[in-house]
C-alpha cells in the first residue's frame, strides 16, 4: 500500500458511501457473511455451555492482559532458553527494520509468508518488494489478494469479496487457469507456490497465541501452509503483538476452539501447530535459525487505558466482522485500517492517532451485535462511546460544541423546551416549500427518508389538556 | 408521535392504573451522550432526574432505547458525582413498557384486537441493552386476529443510531434498507416495534420507496379495539 496524503476521514466517507450505493456487492457480503455466523450457530451447539465458554476465554484473556509485563518477561526467557532470538519492537519502523536486517544478514533472495496481520500493520510487504525482494502470500486468500495488489478486504477472510470469475482473471494474469471451480482455483494457486516453498530462504509467520510458561508460539490455520512456511526455510520469522500472551500451554484447549468456531464455525480449524524453537542437534526438520518479533505500535497505550485495555483480549477470531451491520453495509476497504469491523473501530483511534481515526467510533448506529458476539466478550460497542467522549473532552468540534451547547440550554429549561414545541410546528409548516430541497436543515435524511409531519398537538398538550377537563369535570 | 403516550396512558388506564406525567420533562440527554458531550448530557439527564425527583413510582418509557439510557448509560454518566446514587435508583425503577407490562404487572392479555399480519422489529438498544425480547412478542401473540410473521432480520440494526442516521446518512440508508426488504419479505402488512426512532427510520425509508407496509409503535397496536 503506497502511503500517500490520504485523510483517513474523506477517504472512509467516499469508500464507505460507494459501497453502501451497491446493491449486489451488499447483498454478496451479506450472504457469505451469513453463512459464516449459520454455521456457527450450528457449531456454539456442539458446546456444553457457549456462553461460560465465552466466560472463561474471557477471563483466560484477562489474566493475560492484567499480567502481561510478567508474562512477556517469562515468554521471552523461555523463547530465548529453547534458542530463539528475540526482538522488542516499539513501533512499525524498528520492527520492519529488524526484518530487514536479517534478512540482509542471511543474503536472503526469497521469502514465504504465511498469513499475519501484524506484517500487514506494519507494512512488510511494500518495503521488502521496494527492497528487491521476492515476497509471496502463501495462505490462498492473501496470495490472491497479493496479487490483485489490494489489502486484505477482512483480517480472517482476506479475499471474501471476491466471486470466483475475478479470482480466476487475477490468475489468468499469472498463467492460464483452466476453470473458476473452487478446487481449480486452489490447484492453481498450489502449482503457483509449490515451488515457492522450495525456493524461499526466510519464512515469516504471526502468531494466534505466545505461551509464556514454555514459550511456545500456537499457529492456528486451514491449509498447512504456515506449517511449511514456518518449517522449510532455513530461517524463520514470527511476528506478532504483544498483547497475544496466555499464559499457559493448556489454555489452548479452551481458546483455539472457541477461535475457530466464533469466526468460521469450525468445530477446531483444521491445522494448529506448536513451534518451539529452531532445529537442535540431531532434529531431522526445522528451521536452523528462529526470531520473534515482539511488536507494540500502540498497544501499551491501550494497556495505559484503565476503561479500554479489554480490547486487548481480542483472539482476532473476525466474529464482530461476520455480524457488523456496518461492516455488511461497506465492505472491509472501506475503514482504510489494517483492522477493520468494530474491533478495528476501537484499537485504531488508539494506535494510530485519535482524532485522525475517531470518524470510526461515530460511523456505527451502536447496536451492540458485536459485542453480544466476541468470544472474549469485549466491550466493544461502548468503547465506541468512551472514544467519541474522549475525543470531544480533548477536541471538541466547533459547530457540533455549539449545537450542544444549545441543546443542553434548551432541554435543561422545560418551560422553554414547551414554549419551543409551538414555534417548531409553525417553523415546520412554514418550511414545508424548501423540505427536500439543500435550503432544508433535514436534507441529509429527507434525501432517502420522508420525515413525519409534526402533530397538531403534542403528547403533552394532550395529557395537560385532559388533566384541565378532568379538572373541570370534578 | 403523540399517539404512543396516548396508547400508552389508555393501555395502563384500561388496567386500572392512573398514569402521571411530570411536565417538567424534556430529554434523557442521549443525543449529546452519543456525541461524546458528556457536560452537556449530565445537565438535561440532570433535568431528567429533577422531574422524576418526588415520585417514588415505576418510571415507564415506551422506548427500548431511552430506557436503556436511564438504566444503563446514566450509571457511567453520573459516576463519581454526588448524584450518582440517585440515578441508579431512577435507573432500578425505570422501566421499558413492554417489559413492565409482562414482567412487573404480570399481565399479557391486554383484550386488544388487531386483524393484521405484523412483523415485530427489535430495537437494538432494547434488546442488547436491556435483554428485551419475548415480552413484546407475549403481548402480540395475545392480540386478537392479530398473526405475527418474524422476519430474518428481525435483530438486525434499522440503521437509525441518532446523529449516525444523517452522519452517515448513505450507510444509515443502506441498513434501513435490508431492514425494510426483510420485513416486507416476511409478509407481514405491519412492522411493530417498542421503539419510536427506530420506527421513524423504518417508515421513512419504506415510505420514501412507496413499500405497502406501515409501521406502528407496540403501544398503538396493544391499544387497538
Ligand atoms: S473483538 Fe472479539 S469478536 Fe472481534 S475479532 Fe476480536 S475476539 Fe473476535
Amino acid at each position: 500500500m503506497s502511503e500517500t496524503k490520504i485523510i483517513p476521514l474523506q477517504q472512509f466517507k467516499h469508500d464507505s458511501a460507494e459501497v453502501a450505493a451497491d446493491g449486489d456487492r451488499r447483498e454478496f457480503l451479506r450472504t457469505a457473511l451469513g453463512g459464516y455466523m449459520n454455521t456457527r450457530t450450528a457449531t456454539q451447539h456442539g458446546y456444553q455451555d457457549w456462553e461460560a465458554a465465552r466466560s472463561g476465554a474471557a477471563e483466560i484473556k484477562w489474566e493475560a492482559i492484567d499480567r502481561l509485563p510478567e508474562l512477556l518477561e517469562q515468554f521471552e526467557a523461555n523463547l530465548i532458553k529453547n534458542g530463539t532470538k528475540v526482538f522488542w519492537a516499539s513501533d512499525e519502523e524498528e520492527a520492519r527494520q529488524y526484518i530487514l536486517g536479517i534478512l540482509r544478514e542471511k543474503n536472503a533472495k526469497h521469502v514465504i509468508k504465511s498469513k499475519t496481520m501484524t506484517s500487514e500493520e506494519i507494512h512488510l510487504n511494500s518495503l521488502l518488494e521496494a527492497e528487491g525482494f521476492d515476497v509471496v502470500e502463501s495462505d490462498l486468500g492473501e496470495y490472491i489478494v497479493q496479487q490483485n495488489k489490494e489489502a486484505p478486504y477482512h483480517f480472517v477472510f482476506p479475499c471474501m469479496h471476491l466471486k470466483r470469475a475475478e479470482i480466476k482473471a487475477i490468475f489468468e494474469k499469472i498463467a492460464a487457469c483452466p476453470s473458476d471451480d473452487p478446487e481449480a482455483l486452489t490447484m492453481f494457486a498450489r502449482q503457483q507456490l509449490r515451488e515457492k516453498y522450495l525456493r524461499a530462504d526466510v519464512g515469516i509467520s504471526g502468531g494466534n497465541f505466545g505461551i509464556a510458561e514454555t514459550g511456545h508460539i500456537a499457529i492456528t490455520e486451514n491449509e498447512g501452509n504456515a506449517r511449511l512456511t514456518c518449517a522449510m526455510p532455513k530461517v524463520h520469522i514470527a511476528i506478532m503483538g504483544i498483547e497475544k500472551m496466555l499464559p499457559r500451554l493448556s489454555d489452548l484447549s479452551l481458546l483455539q476452539p472457541m477461535l475457530g468456531t466464533a469466526g468460521a464455525g469450525q468445530r477446531i480449524t483444521c491445522y494448529n501447530s506448536i513451534y518451539g524453537g529452531p532445529k537442535k542437534p540431531g532434529e531431522t526438520d526445522g528451521p536452523e535459525e528462529m526470531h520473534v518479533v515482539l511488536l507494540d505500535n500502540g498497544r501499551t497505550t491501550l494497556l495505559a487505558d484503565p476503561e479500554q485495555r479489554d480490547a486487548l483480549r481480542c483472539i482476532r477470531c473476525g466474529a464482530c466482522l461476520n455480524v457488523c451491520p456496518i461492516f455488511k453495509n461497506i465492505g472491509g476497504h472501506s475503514y482504510g485500517t489494517t483492522y477493520q469491523g468494530p474491533i478495528g473501530a476501537v484499537i485504531t483511534p488508539h494506535y494510530k492517532g485519535l482524532q485522525e481515526f475517531k470518524h470510526l467510533a461515530y460511523a456505527s448506529s451502536l447496536c451492540g451485535a458485536c459485542t453480544e458476539t466476541c468470544p472474549v466478550k469485549i466491550d466493544l460497542h461502548h468503547h465506541l462511546l468512551r472514544i467519541r467522549r474522549n475525543s470531544v473532552s480533548e477536541h471538541p468540534p466547533l459547530m457540533e460544541k455549539v449545537a450542544m451547547k444549545g441543546f443542553a440550554f434548551a432541554f435543561t429549561r422545560p418551560w422553554l423546551y414547551h414554549l419551543g414545541t409551538p414555534l417548531a410546528r409553525l417553523g415546520h409548516w412554514l418550511s414545508k416549500p424548501i423540505q427536500g430541497t439543500k435550503l432544508d436543515p433535514g436534507y441529509l435524511w429527507r434525501k432517502t427518508r420522508t420525515l413525519p409531519d409534526m402533530p397538531k398537538e403534542s403528547f403533552h398538550e394532550w395529557f395537560e389538556k385532559r388533566e384541565q377537563q378532568k379538572k373541570a369535570g370534578k | 408521535m403523540p399517539q404512543v403516550g396516548v396508547s400508552v396512558v389508555e393501555v395502563f388506564e384500561r388496567l386500572g392504573h392512573s398514569v402521571d406525567y411530570p411536565r417538567n420533562q424534556t430529554c434523557c440527554g442521549q443525543p449529546a451522550f452519543n456525541g461524546g458531550f458528556h457536560p452537556e448530557a449530565r445537565e438535561v439527564a440532570a433535568t431528567f432526574l429533577n422531574a422524576f425527583r418526588d415520585s417514588r413510582d415505576p418510571v415507564v418509557v415506551p422506548s427500548g432505547s431511552c430506557a436503556a439510557m436511564v438504566k444503563v448509560f446514566y450509571p457511567e454518566l453520573f459516576a463519581g458525582t454526588a448524584r450518582e446514587a440517585e440515578a441508579k435508583a431512577l435507573g432500578a425503577r425505570t422501566w421499558e413498557f413492554s417489559t413492565f407490562i409482562v414482567e412487573q404487572l404480570g399481565v399479557t392479555d391486554l383484550g386488544a384486537t388487531f386483524a393484521k399480519k405484523v412483523t415485530f422489529h427489535d430495537g437494538c438498544h432494547g434488546l442488547r441493552e436491556l435483554g428485551i425480547q419475548s415480552a413484546p412478542r407475549r403481548l402480540l401473540e395475545k392480540v386478537r386476529g392479530l398473526q405475527l410473521a418474524e422476519m430474518k432480520e428481525c435483530a438486525t440494526c434499522c440503521g437509525f443510531g441518532g446523529s449516525f442516521a444523517v452522519k452517515y446518512a448513505p450507510i444509515s440508508t443502506a441498513m434501513a434498507e435490508v431492514k425494510c426488504k426483510s420485513a416486507y419479505a416476511s409478509g407481514a402488512e405491519v412492522i411493530v416495534s417498542n421503539d419510536p426512532s427506530c420506527l421513524m427510520q423504518i417508515n421513512g425509508y419504506a415510505e420514501k420507496q412507496g413499500m405497502p407496509i406501515q409501521c406502528l409503535h407496540l403501544a398503538e397496536v396493544l391499544n387497538s379495539r
